[in-house]
């Protein structure tokens, strides 16, 4: 089945239309940085806004040093950029609980940003930077290696003791270091993974938009989109955040070409209704459909 | 400007501090009172003095009413305090959008202001705009009169036992979701208040709100979390240090604001006053 999905997904430019491999870049881009998120954020319950850092680490890395290295090596440093970074970051901060860190994350962000922005002024003394680019149809099969790459990764630490660690470490912190788990070595690595990936789909992302600035790069709707897209397809699985990637992506580019003055507002209500009423997501949603026809609803106690 | 910083930090930490709600669409609150404000001046030519009294009761019934249908629902569902802070902020990032593409379909897109007191007073040998003067004034007296009413008043009670401990307070016989969503329209309040003087000497925009939140943010983990006094003096010192580093180089303001909170959050997450 997935071997079958594969495939078509491989040849699928030979015999489609130019949008549909944009499209499909873009969907593929957002799964990219879902998964990474959830694969940190979804056993552990640290929630990060940190993915737009690692992203526009990843773009600037792609502008930098697109045209002193080939291509793959590229994305390669963009991946290992970010990861280095979450990994000081990651040491740095994951003592931090619960409100602080999601605090932090965004923080970090938003330094990234303004720091860059103040460079180009003061120091380059130019705003924003050409990026060498390539087909359309690179950019879909290079996302789509991380994609297959990230996705291996992923099963494998969700299946692992390693995975096993993580979600202790989500259910009561204290109990998984008592009983001889490396919290914070173990945290910090699953966090610079994640950020490796989303790094190399930023890397190979800015070469698809030939010009780039800091606002382009660490936009911070990079952080919120993952944690939204994460949330309503449900975090407990790992077609959860696929799913809910896949839709969001695909509603974006629906809502923005016809409802271009709309889209944010309508994406907002969405929002707020997924909180509201999918706290597990489309995947829990689906689950306890199945669960109540097969057995009477019964009151709580 | 380091009044305004306090003001909406007292706000926030209201919201956060009492009512468990890390709002990030707290500065979309300040954005709505300040384009309040400036239409009412533009439109209608009501001074933002009264416009002040008008801007607050207005966002406090907006507060107010979220936190009793959007945010009580949350806290209702949510299976622990930890996972209902998560959930509101999340909820909090769908407001922003609403309310900000809301005041762009509204007021449109563009940069707005509007001249009111610009005259400069001289003030101890120092010269000054009076409208900044009057800011400060005002935000001065607000945050006092606010620190009266929680120290003094019986409701000024209620909502320190529930940011102390809301399930034991509600045992006492607080009425916990009133007192809750009462924090939290009194933050909105704040903001509003916030808002109304922040358009009388800045320029403003429906985008503008994020910069004020991660202020207050700012202002908040300096101060200490959930304490008030702690939020105000923080927001003098912000305001004061942000003045500094904008005469030293001022690119670098935003920038410094940063690394003051990230190291704050780093080495002191509890702020100066905190427990």
């Amino acid at each position: 089945m997935i071997l079958i999905i594969l495939f078509l997904l491989a040849t699928l430019p030979l015999y489609s239309r130019g949008y549909t491999v944009v499209l499909l870049s873009s969907i593929f881009m957002y799964i990219i940085i879902t998964v990474s998120w959830t694969m940190f954020s979804g056993p552990t319950g640290y929630i990060s806004l940190a993915p737009a850092a690692f992203f526009g680490v990843g773009v600037y890395t792609s502008a930098l040093l697109g045209l002193l290295l080939p291509l793959p090596a590229v994305i390669g440093m963009g991946g290992l950029a970010s990861f280095f970074l979450a990994l000081l970051v990651g040491a740095l901060t994951l003592r931090l609980r619960g409100i602080y860190f999601v605090m932090f994350t965004f923080g970090l962000v938003e330094l990234l940003l303004h720091f860059v922005l103040w460079w180009e002024v003061n120091i380059t003394g130019t705003t924003g930077r050409v990026v060498p680019t390539m087909g359309n149809t690179a950019v879909y099969y290079i996302m789509l290696i991380i994609f297959v790459i990230l996705m291996i990764t992923a099963t494998f630490i969700k299946h692992s003791k390693f995975g096993l660690a993580l979600q202790s470490i989500g259910e009561y912190e204290e109990a998984a270091a008592h009983t001889g788990i490396n919290v914070t070595a173990l945290k910090t690595i699953t966090f610079a993974i994640s950020a490796f990936f989303i790094g190399a789909a930023g890397a190979t992302m800015a070469t698809r938009w030939t010009y780039i600035d800091p606002r382009i790069a660490f936009n911070p709707l990079i952080s919120f989109m993952p944690v939204l897209m994460a949330i309503f397809g449900g975090m407990g699985q790992l077609y959860g955040p696929i799913i809910g990637a896949t839709i969001f992506t695909y509603l974006e580019e629906f809502l923005i070409t016809r409802f271009p003055y709309y889209y944010m507002l309508i994406f907002g209500i969405i929002m707020v209704v997924a909180i509201l009423y999918l706290p597990n997501g489309l995947v829990g949603l689906t689950q306890k459909l199945r669960k109540g026809g097969l057995k009477q609803p019964h009151a709580n106690t | 400007m380091g009044g305004i910083y306090a003001l909406i930090a007292v706000g926030l930490s209201l919201q956060f501090g009492v009512a468990r709600v890390l709002n990030i669409a707290h500065g979309e609150f300040i954005m709505l009172g300040a384009f309040i404000t400036w239409w009412f001046y533009t439109r209608v030519g009501i001074n933002p003095l009264v416009s002040l009294a008008i801007c607050g009761p207005i966002l406090f019934t907006i507060g107010f009413i979220l936190y009793r249908t959007l945010f009580t629902r949350l806290r209702t569902s949510s299976p622990s305090p930890a996972a209902f802070e998560g959930n509101s902020m999340l909820a909090c990032f769908g407001l922003l959008f609403i309310i900000q593409n809301v005041a762009i379909l509204i007021w449109g897109a563009s940069i707005r202001g509007y001249s009111y007191l610009a005259v400069p007073v001289n003030f101890g040998g120092a010269i000054f705009a009076a409208n900044r003067l009057i800011t400060l004034g005002f935000a001065i007296v607000i945050g006092s009169v606010f620190y009266l009413f929680l120290a003094r008043t019986r409701l000024g009670k209620a909502i320190r036992a529930a940011a102390q401990d809301p399930a034991t307070a509600g045992f006492m016989g607080v009425n916990i979701n009133q007192v809750l969503a009462l924090c939290f329209g009194f933050g909105a309040l704040m903001a509003g208040f916030g808002g109304t003087l922040i358009s009388m000497s800045y320029n403003i925009q429906p985008t503008m709100g994020l910069e004020y939140t991660i202020i207050a943010l700012i202002v908040i983990v300096l101060g200490g979390l959930g304490s008030i006094p702690g939020s105000f003096i923080g927001g003098l010192v912000l305001g004061l240090v942000g003045s500094i580093v904008t005469y030293i180089e001022p690119g670098l303001s935003l920038v410094a604001y940063y690394v003051i909170f990230m190291l704050l959050l780093l080495v002191r997450p509890t702020g100066i006053l905190g427990k």
